[in-house]
Formats: structure tokens, sequence, C-alpha cells
């Protein structure tokens, strides 16, 4: 059984491939540069390098949001076309809870977090429990303010992880005081493999049907419907 | 020799398309998925929105150009995508499924630019003769072309502001026409005279560019001086001399243009070419030449579609133009700098 996981919800570009019981290979870089023209040629030098040809995949899993739109739609087409073709399952696994993985150890909550520009974050509340993840509050769009404000009210202590966690630490120490735990930057990249395992024992989904989770309407979408409210 | 089969995959708009051409001229499957409903609330097309259509549509569009096809993925020879120009979010889901595609089955990858595949849709009705001239209208292009072979683009002319079908969509705004509202003025100008005095920019002596911001101007200046002094005008008119006004300068050109040029053949490309005045004035212009040949495609390969882009792809496959896996959608692509 070879999976092969995609990740291009964020700057972070992340190709993983496990087979069994075993990663073979991941493929990860964090740098700020076009996902369109990288992807694909990052899942052929993988595939070709662990020797697994495209016939010999079993399963795809794609990071399916929240994160950048552009960066998710690349992705998710990669992902959905690849496992139409090639006549496989496909799963998407949440971008935040591949991020939040990473916190496995951790006593306490899991906030892992992606910038969403204007003050405002992408985020969600795991915790780990008998070694499983488990989703304490649902993915979300919301400033960084108010989630601070719902974390202080756990009174627990919280891990803030992922690659864009500088930009809000002030906030989140100011506001969590004793409770805002942070890791180092190895654990703030999301690890392809994880999300590989993540999506192993999960139900296929409509390939056609499965879009990426935005968490927000495009925004002129809702502004029409905010103007066309009955 | 063996049939070439290629599929084609557009997206560099609101359709999402994928069609399947067979030795560069034949028909064999071709999908469309319009999201011009989703699109007529806004007025015109969203990027985001568009982009979000085309992931929910992609892989759909594409089983049913298969199955349509009776074919396999074996059986064919490339896959020919839009590298552009358009909106680079919409080009981008093109372009990865085309890339996935391409890696799965480790099929050659041909990019395609889209006013290419425009002109190519009149090879899926006569074969081209060269030299040609090609007059391509759309809501993004007014373009005069002239080919002296398969492959080879010289772009003569092109809108210096506004391309044609911008400057309907505009005027038929102000008319208080839907979107999109080409269709709309070209049916209300059957109806009407041209009465009303609108400019037509000839620009300098001899040359083949456009401009139609003065023209789209003078429309709504016509409109709101009429408000101000209390009359009304009738949208007939109004529409019939604005058409005529965009249609003299067009044809004109196109002719200059043959004659300078010796062609053997005109084609018509673009979503405007289903414009009936257009059509008719230009025949009747074409007409008068000797020996020169008029091809306008059908309405349903006149607008966006993945079987010009095959067919298009098909010459270009042809040619040796290959992509590997890093191609991205390039929305400035330029047509002359593409296929030289
Ligand atoms: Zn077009």
């Amino acid at each position: 059984m070879n999976i092969l996981a995609i990740d291009t919800s964020t700057d972070v570009l992340g190709i993983g491939l496990v087979s069994d019981e075993k990663v073979i290979g991941e493929y990860i870089t964090n740098i700020k540069r076009n996902h369109s023209t990288r992807v694909l040629p990052a899942i052929e030098y993988l595939l070709k390098d662990c020797g697994i040809q495209t016939k010999d995949i079993n399963k795809i899993v794609v990071a399916e949001g929240p994160g950048s739109y552009t960066g998710l739609r690349i992705g998710v087409t990669i992902g959905k076309t690849l496992a139409w073709t090639l006549k496989i399952p496909l799963v998407g696994v949440s971008s935040l809870k591949v991020m939040a993985a990473s916190g496995r150890y951790f006593d306490g909550y899991i906030s892992p977090i992606i910038d969403a520009r204007r003050g405002n974050i992408y985020t969600g509340l795991y915790k780990f429990e008998n070694g499983e993840i488990i989703e304490v509050l649902e993915d979300q769009h919301i400033s960084t303010e108010d989630w601070v404000l719902k974390l202080n009210a756990m009174e627990k202590p919280i891990l803030v992880l992922g690659s864009d966690v500088p930009q809000h630490k002030e906030i989140f120490t100011v506001r969590l005081n004793e409770f805002a735990c942070f890791a180092p930057i190895t654990d703030n990249i999301p690890r392809p493999g994880e999300l590989a395992l993540l999506g192993r024992q999960l139900v296929e989904e409509n390939i056609h049907s499965f879009v990426p989770n935005y968490t927000r309407l495009a925004e002129a979408e809702a502004k029409w419907r905010e103007q066309n409210r009955r | 020799m063996n049939d070439l089969y290629i599929l084609g995959i557009e997206t560099s708009c609101d359709e999402t398309a994928v069609a399947i051409i067979k030795n560069g001229t034949e028909i064999i499957s071709n999908v469309v998925a319009s999201q011009i409903e989703s699109h007529k609330r806004f007025g015109g097309v969203v990027p985001e929105i568009a982009s979000r259509h085309h992931v929910e549509q992609m892989t759909i569009v594409l089983e049913e150009a298969m199955n349509e096809s009776k074919l396999t993925f074996q059986d064919l020879s490339a896959i020919a995508v839009t590298a552009g120009p358009g909106l680079v979010g919409a080009l981008l889901i093109g372009v990865e499924a085309a890339k996935s595609l391409s890696f799965a089955h480790s099929l050659p990858l041909v990019p395609v630019h889209h006013i290419a595949g425009h002109i190519y849709a009149n090879r899926l009705v006569k074969e081209m003769q060269f030299p040609l001239l090609a007059l391509v209208v759309s809501g993004g292009h007014t373009e005069l072309i002239y080919m002296k072979e398969h492959g080879h683009f010289e772009v003569i002319g092109e809108t210096r502001d506004d391309a044609a079908g911008e400057a309907y969509d505009k005027v038929a705004r102000t008319l208080n026409l839907p979107y999109p509202g080409g269709p709309h003025i070209d049916r209300l100008a059957q109806e009407g005279e041209a009465t009303i005095d609108l400019p037509r920019a000839w620009l300098e002596e001899g040359s083949y560019d456009f401009s139609f911001s003065g023209l789209k101007s003078a429309v709504i200046n016509t409109v709101h001086n009429a408000e101000q002094r209390g009359e009304t005008i009738k949208p007939e008119a109004l529409a019939a001399s604005f058409q005529a006004s965009v249609v003299d300068v067009l044809v004109e050109k196109t002719i200059r243009a043959a004659k300078q040029y010796n062609v053997k053949q005109v084609l018509l490309a673009g979503g405007v070419a289903a414009n009936q005045g257009l059509r008719v004035r230009l025949e009747q212009a074409i007409g008068t030449l000797d020996n020169v040949d008029l091809i306008i495609p059908p309405l349903k390969l006149c607008t966006d579609n993945a079987a010009m882009i095959a067919a298009a792809g098909s010459i270009f496959y042809e040619k040796g133009i290959r992509a590997d896996l890093s191609l991205n959608a390039n929305p400035g692509l330029d047509l002359e700098a593409f296929s030289r």
C-alpha cells in the first residue's frame, strides 16, 4: 500500500510517500515560491528517487485547507486529477490538523495557525488522547484577538504551532501568559508523512465533488449574499 | 501513419472545457461547462469564483469528454492546455490538471496560446489556406493576425484600450441590459436604425490598431445628455448606431489588411464572431474581393472551448513544441513570442 500525500496550503510545499508501515520519502521546502511550477516536478522527483511508479500509488491524501486559496487549488486539482485518472481513492485532511500532529507529546491543547492577513488567522483547536488526534474547536477564520479570548477560557496550556507563529507570537504571549507554549522551529513545519498517516484510514471522498475547505466564501459571494438577504 | 489524438483543456476564463480532436481537424468529443449563470449575479466574471468553479468542474468535464470519445489515455498522443493569456487563477486549474494527466500517463504536454486556439477553431470547419488573416474579437481581445503558415502568428493590429467585447458589455450596462450584453445589443441593433452620430476611431493612416474607449464614452455621454434634456433615446437606435460604428472599423480595417497582405482566407474568431451585424457586413465586404474565402466557425466553436485548443495543440505538437511539469499559467502570454 503506497500513499502519496500533497500539501500546498501554505508556503510549505510538502510531498510525502508512505509505504505500508514506513515513511519512505518526504520532500519539504519552506520558501515563498510559486507552487504551481514546483509541485508536479517534486512529486516526480520523490517517486523516482523512491523507485515508485505512478501505477504503484494506491491512495492520494491532500491537505484540503484552510490556507492560501491558490495554493489549496493547486494541491487539490493535482490530487483530484491524479486520483481520477489513476482510478485510486482520494481523501482530504485538514491542513491545520497536519500541523497539530507535530504536537503529539504535548500535554494540553494544540492551536495550529496560518496567517490570514489583517490580524486574522486560520486556526482550530486539537488535542491528543491515547495517541489519537481529536478536534476540540473546528477550523475557522478568526481575528487573532478573538481567538486568544476563546483560548483564555480553556485555562490549560496551549501549544501554538505553525511557520506563521513569529508574526502572532506576541499576542499569544501577552494574552495567555504562562499558558502559551511554543515549539522549536522544526515542529512548526507540517510533515507530509503525518498527512499520509492521517489520511490512511479515512474513507474515500467523491473525487468529482471534492473541493478545498476555504472556510470562507469568496468576497464577492459574501457581499452578494449580504445584499440579497431576505 | 497512426492517427493523432490530442486532448485539449481550456480554463482561461469562465468555461471549464475538455475536448479530443483527431488529426487536428475532427472533433471526437467537445465538452464545455459554463459558469455564466453564476457570474450573471455580479454583472461580470469574478476571478476567485471562476477559479472555485473550475476546481468543481475539472474532473467531471474530463470524464465526460473521455467517455464520449470511447478512447483510453493509452490512445492519446498528447495533452494540450491553454497556458495563457487569461485569468491566472482560472488558467492554473487547467494547467495543473493537464500536467497531472501528462505525468500519470507519460504523455507529451503541449502549451497553447488562447488566441491561437480561437484561430484554429476554423480548422475544424475548413482546412486553412495560407497566407491568411484572422480577425479575433472577444471580451478580452480585438486583434488582426497575419499567418503565412501553420503555427506562425504576426499581430498586425490590436486594441490600444478596450476590447470590442468589453465596449459591448459597458454599453449594455449603460442601456441596463443584462450581462453578458453583447447578444442583447446585437438583437436590439437588428430592430433599430443607426440614426445617432457616433465616432469611428481610424487612428493614424495605415494603422491596423483599434480603439473603442472613445466610442464607449460617446455612447455614455449621449445617454447622459439626453437624460439632462429630459429626452429619451430609443435603445434600438443607440444599439444600432453603436454596432454600426464598431462594425465599420472592424470590417474596413480587415478588408484593407486582406488586400495589402494578399491573403487567401479571412477567418473570424472569438466570442464576438457570433454577432449577426458583424457576420453579415463582413460577408458582404469579403464578397467584393476576388478569391478571398471567409470562414466563420459555428457559434459553439467561437466562444471559449477546448476543441480549438486541441486543434491548435495538434499543430504545435507536430512542430515539436513541448512543456515540462514546471509549466506555469501565464496571464500575459504573448502570441508572437509564444510562436517564435
Ligand atoms: Zn476566448
